[in-house]
């Protein structure tokens, strides 16, 4: 064997301390922890200014600041100023998930109370303030067939202006349209909730409805889809672009007319992202209050008929039993809150997966 | 773009009409020559072989164009006809008012003579969505920075996966918690404030309730998922290679983000904020279910009170007479002409500077 035959190496010399910064010892950070913490108990409970909360409060800060001051003295300006904003990222996830995780659990815990036959089979007709029971059954069919309707009317007209805009749209025009979509996006809900009673309900809807503001579901479809085109033309819009020239120009070399090229091979590659962005857009307006709140008018009994009468709406029922004075009011409201976050969940959670198996991603 | 063969033979369904196509009659075929002036590639003119087919006046091919024109179009006659309709309904109930719309601190459309004002609420609905944005923007790019940077790559996109989750959940039900769970300890908050340092004027005395400050804490916990999501996203696609030279260069992991990730990321970033704040500038129900609902303006945010145009249009909308609805319409379109100048300067600033925001807006 060669090995015993080679002299043994010396050891290498241990590295000098200067080629390597000094560091804070590991158990530095939870030790100025503690400090801090015990620090802002003494302050706070020494002062009377507060309970618990404000000791973890202080004690943060103090945290952060003792944690500059030892690695500043230790290891330098540079290193201290990585460490405090390491540390401030990772507080600021803590604030954000405490009140968030709380909506969470109050939504479960409280939505849970009610989640029964009764309120899926039952609507609100002839439910007093004293009656415990009652459902959502008239809002859950409002919902659907508001946004069924609205998903009808905006997938048609939003992927044609999207594939006017990547296909057909040259210049100023197109831009300008482009620009509107963007503006279209930041539109809030009550004001196209406000354009469709101005349009529809108080002046469209009475030449025949005998002069009488028509509040229905399907003008809370309208609104719902003035919401949605800015979505779904965007997300078409950039779903169009990535598909590859290559398929396109293969097309045209063979050649198929232009619109039957975009028919037949660009919107087909282009499909799974599209119907990601509806997805997300009808999940968007599916939780919309607003708009159905001013040309819908909500309504305790079931209606199947978008086109006549009162319509409710999940979002809008949680609304309205927010607002009654029944002590069962809010179990009810919880309850459809659930439901409403579970549908909005399940189509975000199926557009997201959708869009993780498209091949055109990004 | 970097097109693979194998992602074009994946075209799937792309593939077969365009075989199919083949089979037809020659002249057919042809017509691709109808598109003339299609820069980029080479058509009209060229085509030797005899006599080419005429383009038809009315093909499927103008047929088609003339369609999806007409759908680019609406956009355009939507938007104005928001602008129309709404003045159209405003303008009389404008007319009837008594007192001055912008000055006067009260809403009392339905009576005879009416009298309502908007100054109130449209001061409402600035402060409390300024006051969000200051509470929720930094968190949510702390937040986005950690899921990116600093957390494990999976647990990051666990937690990023959530987070879009919550950005989808719908306002009524932050709304609900905001006035059922979150009331009483913001009001225990505001007396604290208010005992320590009640010698700031924004901190004043009680009663403590539903206040702006519990609107604007509200609408900061809902914004806060939407403005981390697309933080997250934008601060994601920073260029590997930036990020590796500045750790090269010695760089410490915050100046890394600091001259690589934030830098790159800042257009996405104001995108986000400004999306947030159209979200919180139109924000409804959340707030009327949390504003105390009165008509004054205040800047001790911590007393019950405060309003917005919003929430008055979904508090007011059902005692409203013709003249109540109008005026709820005059001060909707406040409303849309504030988050128009809004959206079109944050759109205006991204469009100037679009090669980054491509893909991140």
């Amino acid at each position: 064997m060669t090995t015993t035959l080679t002299p043994r190496r010396p050891r290498p010399p241990a590295q000098p301390a200067t080629l390597r910064a000094r560091r804070l010892p590991a158990y530095a950070a939870p030790v100025i922890a503690v400090a801090a913490l015990l620090l802002a108990a003494a302050l706070v409970y020494g002062a009377g200014i507060g309970g618990p909360v404000l000791v973890v409060v202080v004690g943060a800060l103090l945290y952060l600041a003792g944690l500059f001051v030892a690695a500043n003295a230790v290891e330098g300006r540079r290193s201290a100023r990585n460490r405090t904003w390491s540390a401030l990222i990772h507080s600021a996830f803590v604030l954000a998930v405490l009140p968030l995780a709380s909506v969470v659990w109050t939504l479960v815990s409280k939505g849970s109370e009610r989640l029964d036959a009764n309120f899926f089979g039952t609507s609100m007709n002839n439910i007093g303030a004293r009656d415990a029971n009652g459902g959502a059954y008239h809002a859950i069919v409002g919902t659907l067939q508001q946004v069924g309707i609205a998903t009808l009317i905006t997938v048609p007209l939003g992927v044609l202006c999207a594939i006017y805009i990547v296909e057909y749209g040259r210049g100023r025009f197109a831009f300008t349209i482009r620009f509107f979509v963007d503006v279209m996006t930041g539109i809030p809900s009550i004001v196209t909730g406000l354009f469709v009673l101005a349009f529809w309900v108080l002046i469209v809807s009475p030449w025949f409805n005998d002069g009488r503001p028509g509040f229905s579901g399907f003008a809370a479809a309208l609104a719902l889809s003035v919401l949605m085109l800015p979505t779904v033309v965007r997300s078409t819009e950039e779903m169009l672009r990535l598909v590859p020239a290559p398929l396109r120009e293969g097309a045209y070399a063979l050649g198929v007319p232009k619109w039957k090229t975009i028919l037949r091979v660009v919107l087909p590659t282009a499909l799974p992202g599209i119907v990601t962005g509806i997805m997300l857009a009808v999940a968007r307006a599916a939780g919309e209050t607003a708009p159905v709140l001013l040309v819908a008018g909500g309504g305790a009994a079931i209606n199947f008929n978008p086109f006549e009468n009162n319509q409710s709406s999940l979002a809008l029922f949680v609304y309205q039993q927010a607002g009654e004075a029944s002590k069962y009011s809010p179990a009810r409201a919880w309850t459809a809150a659930l439901t409403l976050v579970a549908l909005v969940l399940v189509l975000t959670v199926a557009a997201k997966l959708l869009a993780r198996r498209n091949r055109l991603g990004r | 773009m970097g097109d693979t063969p194998q992602r074009s033979a994946h075209a799937g369904t792309g593939g077969n009409p365009v075989a199919t196509s083949h089979e037809r009659p020659a002249g057919a075929s042809a017509r691709v020559a109808e598109r003339p002036g299609n820069p980029g590639r080479p058509d009209g003119g060229l085509g030797g072989g005899g006599a080419l087919p005429r383009a038809r006046a009315f093909g499927a091919e103008r047929a088609f164009r003339g369609l999806t024109l007409a759908a680019g179009t609406t956009v355009l006659v939507v938007i104005a006809a928001i602008a129309i309709f709404l003045v159209a309904k405003a303008v009389p109930a404008l007319r009837a008012n008594n007192e001055s719309f912008w000055t006067f601190e009260g809403w009392f459309p339905n009576d005879d003579p009416p009298q309502f004002g908007i100054g109130a609420l449209a001061f409402g609905t600035v402060l409390s969505s300024l006051l969000a944005l200051l509470m929720a923007v930094p968190v949510a790019l702390g937040i986005a920075l950690y899921l990116s940077h600093y957390a494990p790559r999976r647990l990051g996109n666990t937690l990023g996966f959530l987070i879009d989750l919550l950005a989808a959940v719908p306002s009524v039900v932050f709304g609900l918690w905001g006035r059922d769970y979150f009331a009483q300890p913001v009001a225990d908050l505001s007396a604290w404030l208010n005992r320590h340092f009640g010698w700031i004027p924004i901190f004043g005395d009680g009663p403590y309730g539903n206040s702006i400050l519990l609107g604007s804490l509200v609408l900061a916990i809902m914004v806060l998922p939407i403005v981390t999501s697309l933080s997250r996203e934008v601060f994601r696609q920073t260029p590997t290679a930036n990020e590796e030279a500045a750790l090269a260069l010695g760089a410490t992991r915050w100046e890394m983000i600091r001259t690589a990730v934030l830098p790159y990321g800042r257009p996405g970033v104001i995108a986000a904020v400004m999306l947030g704040l159209g979200r919180a500038l139109g924000e409804t129900i959340a707030l009327a279910l949390t504003l105390g609902s009165t008509y004054a303006i205040s800047f001790n945010i911590l007393a019950s009170g405060g309003n917005s145009i919003a929430a008055n249009i979904a508090n007011r909308f059902a005692e409203a007479n013709d003249t109540g609805r109008g005026a709820l319409i005059a001060s909707g379109l406040v409303l849309f002409a504030i988050t128009l100048i809004v959206n079109i300067t944050a759109r205006a600033i991204i469009y100037r500077r679009r090669e980054f925001t491509e893909s991140a807006a």
